[in-house]
């Protein structure tokens, strides 16, 4: 895979290579931070000074369904030993899925001095890169942290329902048989999250992973543009919002448009098909 | 008395007594680290669809094969190689249900993966989960005629 800077991203500073990370294992002004979907993996080996965010436990609200608050936030920042000033890099499993969604969450606290470690987990050890199981030893620190801005990067359901009915842009990022409605009508399996299935009207099907190469790696612009603007026609001028179930793989693809590909206005829709496909009278399509 | 696999259940009561996540943690890799691929003699790559299991996101894959004593033999395998929950779950029901009469294959409620991986399971992996699971106790339903 090409060096990061030579891939035509929008902005290329919000990713990191594996070389870069391991160049600045010790560096004090930088944190590493593993965020995965199976929360074994952290535990079973990780880089060495890396600590865990476990978008369960530590960024989500215990009672409502919710992000944590900013005093929740605070906290959390100072446990991982980090300030505003602290150059933040995530990485994970599943193509950094979880990593894009820890980033997503941590920029609504206005920690936008956040990475990614393209290719994630995965490249890391396919590097043969070492891992320990030793957890490292953080001093807490003081994080002053603003409230919480839901207003620019996350979307709610009647924002949802406006921007539909304007005709908006809409990207749904779960599995073709999801987008269909397909997977809610298959008998025998365990069925959870909705009670209808389909897609939200307008949005088009780019699952996440098409933005993503076997390695972990993000594809680089030219691929992604012609996934993103040439198939599927979107505009990158024109408000988005991308949502899968519960905004998980949605945040890869918000991460893939606002910061790859230059979005103007991306916006993660986090209660997604659970929350939509579970609402009173909004409009459906198969 | 419970009418559980016995292995299953000698797991049930092991995770009964665990409070820590990082004891559960450390004690599921150990079982992660148990788990056996499907044997080539029984399937290669490219799996058939037929047995990957829906909605597990590390791609689980199940097989059940008939034994002479009627009871089935099962194999998994998980392509995700970070699939750690996946190999732990696949694990302990092959542990668990190879060999073992029907009846008691098919009594398991897929509500034991909050037993081994905690009640704050998320809806994804708690999804993959009961599905390899409830894939397992389908098969044995299907060879007592009750699916």
């Amino acid at each position: 895979m090409s060096d990061i800077s030579s891939r035509g991203y929008a902005n290329p500073d919000k990713l990191v290579s594996t070389q870069w990370v391991a160049d600045h294992l010790n560096d004090a002004n930088v944190r590493i931070v593993e965020s995965n979907e199976d929360p074994l993996l952290y535990p079973s080996g990780h880089i060495p000074g890396a600590v865990e965010v476990d978008w369960v436990k530590d960024l989500n609200d215990p009672l409502r369904r919710d992000y944590l608050d900013k005093d929740g936030f605070a906290s959390l920042a100072s446990r991982i030993g980090i300030t505003p000033d602290t150059t933040v890099v995530f990485y994970g499993d599943k193509s950094n899925w979880w990593a894009t969604y820890a980033l997503w969450v941590f920029e609504l606290f206005g920690h936008t001095n956040a990475k990614i470690m393209d290719g994630g987990r995965l490249k890391w050890t396919n590097e043969n890169r070492d891992l320990t199981r030793d957890r490292p030893s953080i001093t807490a620190t003081t994080y002053n942290a603003p409230d919480r801005d839901d207003s620019v990067i996350r979307a709610f359901r009647d924002h949802v329902l406006t921007h539909v009915n304007a005709g908006g842009q809409l990207v749904d990022v779960r599995s073709p048989g999801e987008y269909s409605g397909e997977t809610l009508h298959m008998p025998g399996y365990p069925q959870e999250g909705a009670i209808r299935g389909g897609h939200i009207p307008g949005a088009q099907s780019v699952p996440w992973s098409r933005a993503a190469n076997e390695d972990g790696t993000f594809k680089n612009s030219d691929d992604l543009k012609a996934i993103y603007l040439e198939e599927k026609g979107l505009n990158p001028d024109e408000p988005t919002i991308a949502y899968c179930r519960i905004g998980e793989r949605s945040s890869h693809t918000w991460f893939v448009l606002k910061n790859l590909l230059g979005f103007s206005d991306v916006r993660n829709y986090d209660g997604s098909w659970t929350e939509w496909g579970n609402s009173v009278g909004v409009p459906i399509e198969k | 008395m419970s009418n559980y696999p016995e292995k299953l259940q000698e797991y049930l009561d092991d995770f009964g007594f665990i409070t820590s996540r990082d004891e559960r943690a450390d004690y599921l890799i150990q079982i992660s680290d148990e788990f056996k691929p499907v044997p080539e003699s029984i399937a290669t790559q490219p799996y058939d669809e037929a047995n990957r299991v829906v909605g597990c996101e590390s791609e689980a894959f199940v097989w059940a094969v008939d034994r002479e004593d009627g009871t089935l033999d099962f194999y998994f395998d998980v392509l995700n190689p970070q699939g750690l929950s996946a190999k732990a779950m696949s694990a302990i029901l092959d542990q668990s249900c190879s060999g073992v009469p029907l009846e008691k294959v098919a009594s398991i409620d897929d509500d034991v993966i909050f037993t081994f991986f905690g009640k704050d399971v998320s809806m994804g992996k708690g999804r993959g989960l009961t599905g390899i699971v409830n894939t397992v106790v389908y098969e044995a339903n299907k060879r007592l005629g009750k699916i």
